[in-house]
C-alpha cells in the first residue's frame, strides 16, 4: 500500500507553485503597455512627507484649466478631457500615438486630507498635488505618568 | 512624410548610445504626425521637460527630437509608490522630403512639442526637358 505522509500540521498546498507562477506572470505583464495606453490612466507617483502626501502625474497636452481635481476624505479624483485632435479632409495622418479622449481616475489615499490645504500645480505637462493631513488627525504624543 | 529611423515597436524605452555621460534611460515619446498641404506636423509628448531643455536637430534628412527631463525629488518627501518613471526623451525620424529649414516652426507648451516642417520649393515636382543629342 502506498503511504502518503501528509502531516496535518504541515500546510502542503499542491497549487502553491501554480499560484506562484501566476503571480509571476501577472507581475510580468503589469509593466507592459499596449500602444502607449496603460490600463489605468494616468500613471501616478506618490511621495510621503511627515504629515502630507504628494502626488505627481504626467498629463501632457492638458492645461491647468481642463483638469478637474476633487478631494473628499480619503479619495482623490482626477478627471480631464484631452483637446480634440485636429481634423480636416486635407489632413493625412501618418502616426497617431498620443492619448486622446477623456479619463477619470479615483485614488484612495493613505489618510484623510484637509480639503482646504491642497496645493495643486501644473507645469510642463506634470501635475503635482500636495495634500496635508488635517490637524485633528495627526498622531498625538501621549505622556505617560508615573503613578 | 516622416519615416522612423529605428523602429521601437517592442519597447518604449530607447537607449542613448554614444552619450556615456548621461546614464539615465531615455523614453520614446508618443507622437502624432500628420500632413496638411505642404507642411508636415509632428506633435510629441514630453512631460516633465522644461521648454529650454528641448533640443530639435535636423541634419540632412534626419530629424532628432530630444528632451532632457529634470529628476523630480521634492524636499522632505520620500518615494512611496511609483507607476511611471522619469527620464529623457529621444526619437529619430528620417524625412522623405526636403524641408525648408528657415520656415520650421517649433513650439513647446504643457509638455508637448509641436513642430511644423514646411516642404521646400525645390522638392515640388520639376519638369526636366530631354534634349536631343
Amino acid at each position: 500500500m502506498l503511504q502518503t505522509t501528509f502531516s496535518p500540521m504541515r500546510t502542503m498546498d499542491p497549487f502553491a507553485d501554480m499560484r506562484r507562477m501566476q503571480s509571476a506572470m501577472n507581475r510580468l505583464f503589469d509593466g507592459t503597455r499596449t500602444a502607449g495606453q496603460p490600463a489605468t490612466y494616468p500613471a501616478v507617483n506618490f511621495w510621503a512627507g511627515e504629515n502630507s502626501v504628494l502626488m505627481t502625474s504626467e498629463l501632457p497636452g492638458l492645461t491647468e484649466d481642463n483638469i478637474e481635481l476633487t478631494v473628499q476624505d480619503t479619495t482623490l479624483s482626477i478627471r480631464a478631457n484631452f483637446p480634440e485632435p485636429e481634423t480636416g479632409d486635407d489632413l493625412v495622418w501618418h502616426r497617431r500615438e498620443r492619448v486622446e479622449g477623456a479619463f477619470l481616475r479615483t485614488i484612495e489615499l493613505p489618510f484623510r486630507v484637509d480639503p482646504e490645504r491642497v496645493d495643486a500645480r501644473f507645469e510642463n505637462g506634470v501635475l503635482t498635488v500636495e495634500m496635508q493631513r488635517p490637524d485633528a488627525d495627526k498622531p498625538k504624543h501621549i505622556k505617560i505618568k508615573a503613578s | 512624410m516622416a519615416q522612423e529611423l529605428a523602429t521601437q515597436e517592442t519597447s518604449d524605452i530607447a537607449t542613448t548610445n554614444g552619450d556615456a555621460n548621461r546614464r539615465a534611460m531615455a523614453f520614446t515619446p508618443a507622437v502624432d504626425i500628420f500632413e496638411r498641404d505642404d507642411t508636415t506636423v509632428i506633435v510629441a509628448d514630453m512631460p516633465g521637460v522644461a521648454p529650454n531643455d528641448v533640443d530639435v536637430t535636423l541634419e540632412r534628412q534626419v530629424l532628432t527630437l530630444r528632451g532632457k527631463a529634470t529628476p523630480y525629488a521634492p524636499e522632505g518627501y520620500r518615494a512611496l509608490s511609483s507607476e511611471y518613471r522619469v527620464g529623457d526623451y529621444i526619437r529619430v525620424f528620417t524625412l522623405s522630403d526636403e524641408i525648408d529649414q528657415d520656415k520650421i516652426n517649433a513650439a513647446f507648451k504643457n509638455g508637448v512639442l509641436r513642430l511644423e516642417l514646411p516642404r521646400s520649393a525645390e522638392t515640388k515636382p520639376k519638369k526636366i526637358t530631354v534634349k536631343a543629342a
